[in-house]
């Protein structure tokens, strides 16, 4: 095999964008960075935003009149498994997990990443929807230390991931109890598992010596996910993330509303669910709408998942609700746009020049159901705006289906 | 004749009419309400029309007018200028009370995944009325609500329509005179689940086996109801001179009753078109299968549910008159619902005889139908097909409860209907839409601006005491 002529065809497939100008006229462009929309010009070129102004005077290959549309960054669609399972219950497609076969508690050194499919039709149907990248996940719940992903960018390469390696930690009460019949246990093995790295690989009982490497090194240059809900386990992740010096995100955080002060002070941020407003377990009493809102006034930065991959399209409904409950419109742009790769050490996403020009105009507020993404640009090119579910529509629209809907090929 | 009846059944120990109409009864009593007026609203009434600052009057816990009219005295006056009114929102396919929450494994009621018919179940018998799911529906503006159970079986059992008020007991909630539903499945989730046993079904012709043999059963049975029922009709015309209940009673021993059977009780009322089938297939083809298999066997298809490929179908749903219960996005969680596209419902919407319905099937979506409406209206004009707000809300309403046969009751505000209905703070087709009143048989039941009309259920009373918001 001559592996320089793969490693080529895979550069190819993933290069920048040509030389392609896009001008996008009278936007009404959501900066992406908290601030508020305003009617702009925009000037992509190179795959990256040029210049951003009210009346451009530029020459460009193509003009969007976006009309006082919105235009906004690309939008980040949550935690998910996009180009890690074709279909959910189709189990030889999903690549997220390890199964049961694995035995250990414990296996930082997985990575998705090793995974990552970019032709998973996920990807298209979530793309043409306006969204450009995702925290990738590794969704095995019954191990305290699941392992590792990272943001990756819907621009079609193979090799997309973006920013810092995140480890996944689960130390909720379900998969606690799954585990050690105690959600302590997992404390309890976390702690061995750092206690471990102080011994010789030989002491190691725990994780592997791989293992052991990889949390090492993750300790200093990794975010550590934590999988958590209940107000007591927050606090316990903030105790654990103090006395570690770990970088620490919560991802769930269903009653973080109660211990917004401490998750301020800690500077820790939390991903959510804005829909959670059940009990649907006894982690979740107390879940309610407000909150992202509280949150956020406590000064916690608030990221938006949907807890889905297939249809993590939703995510931009999720940011809604919780403006429709009080969150202010333009911190759920922020958060849905350029927080997201802030956070996780991605490239700079605000339209502002120099950033990835990975941008979208909207038919109307782009949180809102009754509005869809008209273009996306993703690396400064147009986007075919075609998924699998746009040509199945082309299929069948036609009232007259001809020699039969096989023959209606988009 | 009720008295004969009585005697009868007194004497036989059994009567199947008054087993079958009154079996766990419900006990639900409209509240006592005053007179409402909404004045200066944008009504959608649920069946494809549109009133642009119309007044709306509800007294007696009906609709009395739209328009204008003579209003009670004592009516209370609502100012309903650029607020929305719409229908109660009818969800068919709802497993509050039967997967509540909290969700733990002890609560898992909505499967009797034991047997792969199981018509013999009745949802209603798993329902926990203290499932706080049921207010949730309520702020998001649900009304009336059928209860299913899962789709672990091929016959799963009986569903109930529920008013969404809270309660004791489901008796409390039943929706009086709504006909009982029948939940069956195709597809994936019964052969896997029987598969994965190594029992039948494991295949999709295997479904259709079992499904072709249950019904050859109800068939008999239901024809020794017949010829039993038969038989006593004629003793009573062949005697007309002896009409005593004694002799009536004499000619029934002498023609002893088939013994009852839940199941096949159940099974017999679908291919009488008493209880309605409600039917989760997925796929295009075996949607087509289930028709075939309904003309076979003379029974009416009501709803299919799920339906992620309806829109290859959308002709054929439309020329037999069945409904389709259908998701707005979800898709691709298992390879029956991988071509799922977001124009399903508008497409399924736009034959002639069309009937397109948002369903939940979760207790996130019950909350939010008015948006999931919301999406698939933007699919369907961005496809081109032309859906305003007052076609795409009987999706949720009028559509919904002619699936649930109670139709005639609800789901369409026009005079002399049940009371239900909602006043939204705007476009409900909006994220930002939210119910400010929800009103059943014309009494309020959630009042967003008023905690004393924000029902609570026992699970979540006295939680977290100490916790400051």
């Amino acid at each position: 095999m001559n592996c320089s002529k793969y490693f080529l065809i895979a550069l190819l497939l993933s290069a920048p964008a040509s030389a392609e100008t896009i001008l996008i006229t009278d936007g009404l462009v959501h900066t992406g960075d908290g601030s508020a929309a305003e009617r702009r010009d925009i000037l992509i070129s190179d795959g990256t935003i040029q210049r951003v102004a009210a009346d451009l005077q530029a020459d460009a290959d193509t003009v969007i009149e976006a009309n006082g549309r919105p235009v906004t960054p690309a939008l980040f669609a949550g935690i998910t498994a996009s180009g890690l399972s074709e279909i959910g219950m189709v189990y030889e497609s999903v690549d997220s997990g390890l199964n049961e076969l694995y035995t250990g508690l414990m296996h930082p050194e997985f990575d998705v990443r090793d995974a990552y499919n970019p032709h998973a039709s996920v990807i298209p149907v979530t793309r043409v929807e306006g969204y450009g990248y995702s925290l990738l996940s590794a969704t095995t719940r019954d191990r305290t230390l699941a392992g590792q992903g990272s943001l990756v960018r819907f621009d079609g390469g193979f090799t997309s991931f973006e920013g810092d390696t995140v480890l996944y930690v689960n130390v909720d009460g379900d998969s606690g109890n799954k585990l050690g019949g105690s959600r302590a246990a997992h404390w309890m093995l976390l702690q061995n598992a750092f206690d471990e790295l102080a011994t010789t690989d030989a002491d190691l009982t725990l994780i592997s010596a791989a293992g052991k490497a990889t949390l090492k090194s993750a300790r200093k240059n990794s975010l550590f996910v934590f999988q958590a809900n209940r107000a007591s386990d927050l606090l316990r992740v903030i105790r654990f993330a103090q006395a570690h010096k770990l970088r620490a995100v919560i991802s769930g955080g269903q009653q973080a509303w109660m211990v917004r002060e401490a998750l301020s002070d800690a500077s820790i941020p939390v991903v959510l669910n804005a829909m959670d407003n059940l009990p649907g377990n006894f982690d979740a009493l107390g879940a309610r709408l407000d909150n992202a809102a509280l949150l956020h006034e406590a000064g916690v930065t608030v990221l938006f998942t949907s807890g889905e991959t297939h249809n993590a399209r939703k995510v931009r409904q999720v940011a809604g609700v919780a403006v429709a409950n009080g969150l202010p419109h333009a911190v759920a742009i922020k958060a849905m746009t350029s927080l997201p790769a802030a956070v996780f050490g991605g490239a700079e996403r605000a339209l502002v020049p120099g950033a990835r020009a990975d941008v979208v105009v909207w038919s109307g507020d782009p949180l809102d159901v009754n509005a869809a993404a008209d273009q996306v640009i993703i690396g400064g090119q147009l986007d075919s705006m075609q998924s699998r579910q746009t040509q199945l529509l082309q299929r069948y629209l036609p009232v007259d289906a001809g020699m039969g809907r096989a023959y209606i090929n988009p | 004749m009720l008295k004969r009846l009585a005697v009868i059944c007194a004497l036989l120990f059994f009567c199947p009419a008054l087993a079958l109409s009154e079996a766990f009864p419900s006990t639900y009593a409209a509240k006592a309400s005053a007179p409402v007026v909404f004045r200066n609203a944008t009504l959608l009434t649920g069946d494809g029309q549109r009133l642009d600052n119309a007044d709306i009057y509800i007294a007696n816990g009906a609709v009395q007018w739209l328009g204008e009219g003579e209003v009670a005295p004592d009516a209370m006056v609502v100012d309903a200028t650029d607020r929305w009114i719409t229908p109660g929102l009818i969800d068919v396919h709802s497993h509050l009370g039967v997967y509540p929450s909290p969700g733990v494994a002890a609560h898992s009621d909505g499967n009797e995944a034991t047997a792969p018919v199981t018509a013999e179940v009745w949802a209603e018998h798993s329902i926990w009325p203290q499932d706080p799911g049921f207010t949730r529906a309520l702020a998001g503006g649900v009304t009336a609500m059928q209860i299913l159970p899962g789709s672990a079986n091929l016959f799963g059992g009986r569903g109930v329509t529920l008013k969404n008020v809270p309660s004791t007991s489901y008796q409390g909630m039943k929706f009086p005179d709504a006909p009982y539903g029948l939940k069956m499945a195709c597809g994936e989730n019964p052969k896997r689940v029987y598969g994965n046993r190594n029992q039948a079904p494991s295949t999709r012709m295997g479904n259709v086996a079992a499904y072709r043999n249950a019904w050859i059963r109800a068939q008999r049975y239901m024809a020794d109801w017949d010829r039993y029922n038969a038989a006593v009709k004629d003793a009573e015309n062949t005697d007309p001179d002896n009409e005593s209940s004694a002799s009536v009673a004499s000619a029934m021993l002498t023609n002893t009753p088939p013994k009852r059977d839940l199941e096949l009780e159940t099974l017999a009322g679908a291919l009488r078109g008493d209880i309605l089938v409600h039917m989760h297939c997925y796929r295009a083809d075996e949607m087509l299968t289930i028709l075939d298999m309904a003309e076979e066997f003379g029974y009416q298809v009501g709803t299919f549910h799920h339906g992620v490929e309806a829109y290859k179908v959308a002709d054929a749903l439309a020329a037999n008159g069945v409904c389709g219960a259908l998701w707005a996005d979800w898709w691709g969680f298992k390879i029956e619902a991988y071509d799922g596209i977001q124009e399903n419902i508008a497409l399924v919407d736009r034959p002639e005889g069309g009937c397109a319905i948002v369903h939940s099937d979760s207790e996130e979506g019950i909350q939010r139908l008015n948006q999931e409406a919301a999406k698939a209206m933007l699919r369907g004009n961005r496809a081109g097909l032309d859906i305003p707000p007052e076609r795409a809300i009987r999706w949720i309403t009028s559509n919904a409860a002619k699936s649930l046969g109670i139709d005639g009751q609800t789901g369409t505000l026009r005079p002399g209907m049940m009371a239900d209905l909602v006043l939204w703070n705007q476009d409900p087709f909006s994220v930002y839409a939210k119910p400010l009143q929800v009103y059943i048989d014309g009494a309020l039941h959630f009042d967003r601006d008023d905690p004393a009309l924000q029902p609570q259920s026992d699970f979540e009373l006295g939680q977290l005491l100490g916790v400051s918001p």
